[in-house]
């Protein structure tokens, strides 16, 4: 994997997301391993993503890494007209990888064939963002023991949500039934569903969410934004269906977690994050050690 | 007198050495003719559109004089006009007659249909791997979005 871009979660086989969910594991265990000293990694974000930006760099101090880069696009060259092209050559002198969130789909991509040093996707528009994939496995790995034959719900937005399609994509490998949860208007797209049905798994659609709570090994909520229905109305019907409330998780079975992408609104009640189910807070922590494997594998401090 | 005018007729749409385009759907010739870029052409080039067709109704037909071209570049036809045939002339005699194929990638004339799409925004040559040659649907090497027959556009 040293040197080589990750810009789609399909960039990597499954060996080898199994091999960053093991590196990820050892990070957990000891987080700080100065093994990038004298490393630079360049965080470059066209449009600004906090939470994305702030797991990268922290990943990068716990191993010893000098961090540069832009946290939005108007403080930056790009606010003068600079061509994608140009920053990517320009920045690849000042750094061992770069890092990118960028609003435009497929960014990275073309930053990956134009730049002479890695390129990691932290998010190309909403086309992909294979790392947010990678701790997604990370956490379903790690709550469950494994992430062979799992009952997966997904919640909320599937028709836009980028995490589920990428995360769909991964879970192809590894037998999971699939339980849709969505209003109509945001069913998954079927060029998602066509990949679940050419790896021969199933999947189940539902509107509501009750009977699928029973029956799943993991909950992964999404937020449903307003702005994504045409009609508004539709909106207001259907909005506080995909909330979840303790009460909900009565017949859980003991091992379910909650998992969510974050940043949350509305879409769980806050009376659920001290539930023993909800895991999303560490789910978001897991996200610092897998992008250390990430770093350190690419950067081929660890073989 | 009406013989002479036919035999006229086809010593001007006859050429001694080249290529004919043949069955090409009548809607998408001007496609074709922009998609080979023959606007720049020098040579003769003879356009014909809804003529009549037994096998397609309504067909166009394109002539290039002194005009051959290799498989790769006459396959970027196949997506406006996947039933063309090609008759390669020379010395006013078909050497050569063959159908065109769907390519395996199609790079620099489709634009990507998604308006997200870097190469949209960027100076970069479009790219696509054909899913599906059926049905033709283009997945964008770039946004990984798929455009198909009901939106290609060409640049």
């Amino acid at each position: 994997m040293k040197n080589k871009s990750l810009v789609s979660i399909d960039d990597y086989s499954k060996d080898e997301q199994l091999r960053i969910l093991d590196l990820a594991a050892e990070f957990e265990k000891q987080p700080v391993q100065k093994i990038l000293d004298g490393y630079v990694v360049a965080t470059l974000f066209f449009e600004p993503s906090t939470r994305t930006r702030l797991s990268f760099e922290s990943a990068a101090n716990r191993l010893g890494a000098k961090i540069i880069g832009f946290s939005d696009s108007g403080t930056s060259s790009v606010s003068k007209g600079e061509s994608l092209n140009d920053t990517i050559l320009t920045v690849s002198n000042y750094a061992d990888i770069i890092v990118m969130r960028h609003p435009r789909e497929g960014s990275a991509r073309y930053a990956s064939e134009v730049s002479p040093v890695p390129i990691i996707n932290a998010g190309d528009g909403a086309n992909q963002h294979p790392t947010q994939t990678l701790l997604d496995m990370y956490s379903i790995r790690k709550t469950q023991g494994r992430l062979d034959n799992l009952n997966i719900a997904f919640v909320g937005d599937l028709k836009y949500g980028r995490t589920v399609h990428s995360l769909t994509f991964a879970l192809c490998n590894f037998n999971t039934t699939f339980h849709l949860v969505s209003p109509e208007e945001l069913k998954l797209p079927s060029y998602v569903k066509r990949r679940i049905k050419e790896n021969q798994l199933e999947y189940l659609q539902y509107t509501d969410m009750h009977d699928v709570i029973p029956k799943v090994d993991i909950l992964y909520m999404t937020r449903i934004q307003k702005e994504r229905f045409s009609d508004p109305i539709e909106y207001e019907r259907v909005k506080n269906a995909y909330i979840l409330h303790n009460d909900m998780l009565h017949g859980a079975k003991p091992n379910m977690k909650i998992l969510h992408p974050l940043p949350r609104v509305n879409e769980i009640e806050m009376e659920v994050d001290k539930n023993p189910s909800a895991y999303y807070f560490r789910q978001a922590q897991n996200g610092v050690y897998v992008r250390q494997a990430i770093l350190a594998s690419m950067l081929g401090a660890i073989k | 007198m009406e013989n002479t005018d036919k035999r006229r007729e086809l010593q001007v749409s006859a050429i001694e050495n080249g290529t004919v385009i043949d069955h090409i759907p009548a809607k998408s010739v001007f496609q074709v003719v922009k998609i080979l870029g023959l606007e720049d052409s020098t040579e003769q080039i003879l356009i014909g559109t809804n003529l009549e067709s037994k096998k397609y109704g309504r067909k166009g037909i394109i002539k290039l004089a002194n005009r051959f071209f290799e498989h790769d570049e006459i396959n970027k036809i196949a997506l406006a006009a996947p039933s063309a045939t090609l008759i390669v002339i020379r010395d006013y005699q078909i050497v050569e007659k063959t159908k065109v194929d769907i390519p395996d990638q199609v790079v620099r004339f489709v634009r990507c249909v998604n308006p997200n799409c870097i190469t949209n925004y960027e100076k970069i040559a479009t790219k696509f791997i054909v899913i599906d040659k059926e049905e033709i649907r283009l997945e964008c090497h770039y946004c990984e979005k798929v455009t198909d027959k009901t939106n290609m556009v060409f640049i």
